[in-house]
């Protein structure tokens, strides 16, 4: 996988405002949604599983997870369209269960959008308002704010089949934030977006919600996505959050190997611990910063591709260095990926920035070539 | 090339041709025969077109033709009572059905997904056993001795029995018992294919399921309303096996006026008259009902 932060002036501003917001490191700080041992099944199959979680006002959180984890799930049962079979769900510190969906004070962005076909883009906005019964003058006024907000202003009186898959997605996004719930609720937002207007969309919703302060829930199955928008990601699997954390800590610190392997591009390596914290592994003795495992128990080097170096030349002061065949090369623009096969048949993947403008690659297939790195570059997991 | 496509313009052309040969042609004898005079004679009408007597002949012919009969017919107050009757009659009866149908189909577009197709199955069984016997059988239910009475006298509920037999109520009962199907099957059409996303979406916005009904589901449901109300509609008004066996002497609906006029008085002519203008009463619903559907078609695209 490949991910590409963008570096836009925009996304530079939100990031300098999020950096200083955490208030799950805050003790003090009471959660907005807490999932208290939530189990839910369907037949045989447990969707969600004895899971707890707790979700921060302001906050912008990604549920991650293959399709099938249960994130869905999740989300529904927050919505109120599921019961939890065990344990239960707190909003504001009350519990929801009995409360039924058009009386919560959350609202979900559908990922087919939803939308009323029989009723146009303001009247689809206005829905939720006027189960309110608010006045006409101040349904027309927020009606026009949101679709202002989603710049939508023009395209009132448009049934959604004669708006574009964006624009769609866009009033969708207006008619769930019109109510100001207290969560949005967003279920794969940029699923049906072709690849250009999703990286633009994702940045537009991180400005939306900085403007808002409304916490968002986002679901979704892309990385990418999770990794740009999200405060924190919960990697989720099989109904369980195997990993609550910022972008960075996920990818930099994945707490076992499913979420190594399921964020980005990872190499494991599995390894027995040896009597001098080194590793012995199946590619060789190696050492890794932070072992704390006793010796002789068995553990996994997550090493990710670009956090290794390729050279022709076996390198001199490298905390690890193995040596291999180049097996098979892939030119991405960016970067270039290296399946690299060594002596004992396995293969590492390698990436490396292509930073200058060589049309001739200087390592070709089946060249001898040596990947080292540093001691702390990968993680040692247990699990 | 060339031949293919006068293989498929032909193909084209068959309906045309059926409606042509059995339907217009026949409609056009019959906006004859309503132009002519009564005769005793075999056929019962005059003029008779005989082209023997050349170019002369067709004229006689023409002017010999009037309206006489629908000047007739539409100064009458027992046609014109027998129209508006007839309208009233199934008007009413349409509203029955939607009221009764909707539900129905309702029901079953919630059912459980493997049981819908016997769910409709049990909606059309009906048409297994003749019409004729089915309205035949509402007689033995609705007489003075009939079961209906005989179970609400012997419960204890009624002391003397109802007149329902040969009253508007029977008819009313009859038309909505034969022609539910034909209000269900369009209502389940649509509800089938509403997406449930969009009752969530309602409730998600607030919408207590009632309101979410009214706003959603309804609206969403009026091409299957408009579709099955016109089925029923149109035909209701020219029914005339219900009114004759249910219906007593109080009920004049024009499909029993007709077959009065054709049967018993021998008037060809006035009858066929009476059946042009039921025609025309017609077009409009019928007209309203193909816009309808051409606007469905295109709201779907």
């Amino acid at each position: 996988m490949r991910w590409t932060p963008l570096k836009t002036k925009a996304a530079k501003n939100v990031g300098a405002m999020r950096r200083a917001f955490a208030p799950w490191s805050d003790p003090a700080a009471a959660p907005l949604i807490c999932f208290v041992g939530v189990t839910k099944r369907f037949g045989a199959v447990t969707a969600v599983d004895e899971l707890t979680l707790d979700i921060y006002e302001g906050e912008f959180f990604a549920l991650l997870g293959p399709s099938g984890c249960g994130k869905t799930t999740l989300m529904r049962l927050l919505a109120g369209f599921e019961t939890p079979d065990a344990g239960c769900v707190l909003l504001d510190g009350k519990d929801l269960a009995g409360v039924p969906p058009y009386a919560r004070p959350v609202n979900m962005m559908f990922q087919s959008y939803a939308l009323f076909p029989h009723l146009t883009a303001a009247d689809n906005v206005a829905f939720g308002l006027r189960q309110e019964r608010l006045s006409k003058t101040e349904i027309a006024g927020r009606v026009a704010d949101m679709l202002r907000l989603v710049n939508l202003t023009g395209k009132e009186r448009r049934k959604p089949h004669e708006l574009s898959g964006g624009e769609r997605q866009r009033v969708a996004l207006a008619r769930a934030l019109a109510k100001r719930p207290k969560v949005l609720l967003l279920d794969e937002p940029l699923a049906a977006l072709d690849k250009k207007l999703r990286a633009e969309t994702e940045f537009e919703l991180m400005a939306l919600q900085q403007r808002l302060g409304t916490t968002f829930l986002v679901v979704t199955h892309d990385q990418e996505e999770a990794m740009t928008m999200a405060d924190r990601i919960g990697v989720m699997d099989r109904g369980r959050v195997v990993q609550v954390a910022p972008p960075e800590e996920v990818y930099e610190q994945p707490s076992t190997r499913y979420v190594a392997d399921f964020i980005g591009d990872v190499n494991l390596i599995e390894a027995r611990v040896g009597k001098r914290k080194t590793l012995d592994s199946e590619i060789g003795v190696i050492r890794a910063a932070g072992t704390k495992a006793k010796a002789g128990v068995t553990v996994w080097l997550a090493l990710r591709p670009e956090k290794m170096k390729i050279s022709r030349a076996r390198p001199t002061d490298a905390g690890n260095c193995v040596e291999g065949r180049v097996h098979d090369i892939a030119y991405l623009g960016d970067l270039s990926l290296y399946r690299v096969r060594l002596a004992g048949g396995r293969e590492l993947k390698v990436t490396e920035a292509n930073q200058s403008r060589r049309v001739k690659p200087p390592i070709g297939w089946d060249d001898k070539v040596f990947l080292s790195w540093a001691l702390d570059a990968g993680v040692v997991l247990t699990r | 090339m060339a031949t293919k496509s006068i293989g498929s313009r032909a193909v084209v052309l068959v309906p045309y041709l059926w409606l042509a040969f059995f339907f217009l042609v026949p409609f056009l004898i019959v906006v004859k025969i309503s132009l002519s005079h009564d005769v005793v004679a075999q056929p019962p009408y005059r003029p008779l077109l005989d082209l023997a007597t050349g170019w002369d002949g067709v004229r006689a012919f023409l002017s010999e033709l009037d309206f006489a009969n629908y000047a007739l017919v539409l100064t009458d107050a027992f046609y014109i009572e027998s129209y508006l009757q007839s309208l009233w009659i199934a008007a009413v009866s349409t509203a029955l059905l939607l009221l009764v149908g909707y539900p129905v189909a309702y029901a079953i577009a919630r059912a459980p997904a493997n049981w819908r197709p016997l769910l409709v199955l049990l909606v059309i069984l009906p048409f297994w056993t003749s019409f004729l016997i089915r309205v035949y059988a509402w007689i033995g239910i609705l007489s003075r001795e009939g079961y209906l009475n005989q179970a609400l006298m012997g419960l204890g509920l009624i002391s003397e029995p109802l007149e329902i037999l040969a009253t508007n109520k029977a008819v009313y009962l009859g038309i909505v018992y034969t022609y539910l199907p034909f209000m269900v099957l369009p209502l389940y059409a649509v509800l089938e294919k509403l997406d449930e996303t969009l009752l969530e979406t309602a409730a998600d916005l607030g919408a207590t399921p009632i309101r979410a009904f009214w706003q959603v589901t309804f609206p969403l449901s009026l091409p299957g309303v408009v579709a099955g109300s016109l089925l029923c509609f149109i035909p209701a008004v020219g029914e005339f096996v219900i009114p004759d066996l249910l219906g007593g002497s109080e009920t004049l609906m024009i499909g029993k006026t007709l077959w009065t006029e054709f049967a018993v008085n021998r008037s060809w002519t006035v009858s066929s008259a009476v059946a042009v203008l039921l025609l025309t009463v017609l077009v409009a619903p019928i007209l309203f009902y193909q816009r309808q559907q051409a606007r469905a078609i295109e709201g779907s695209r």
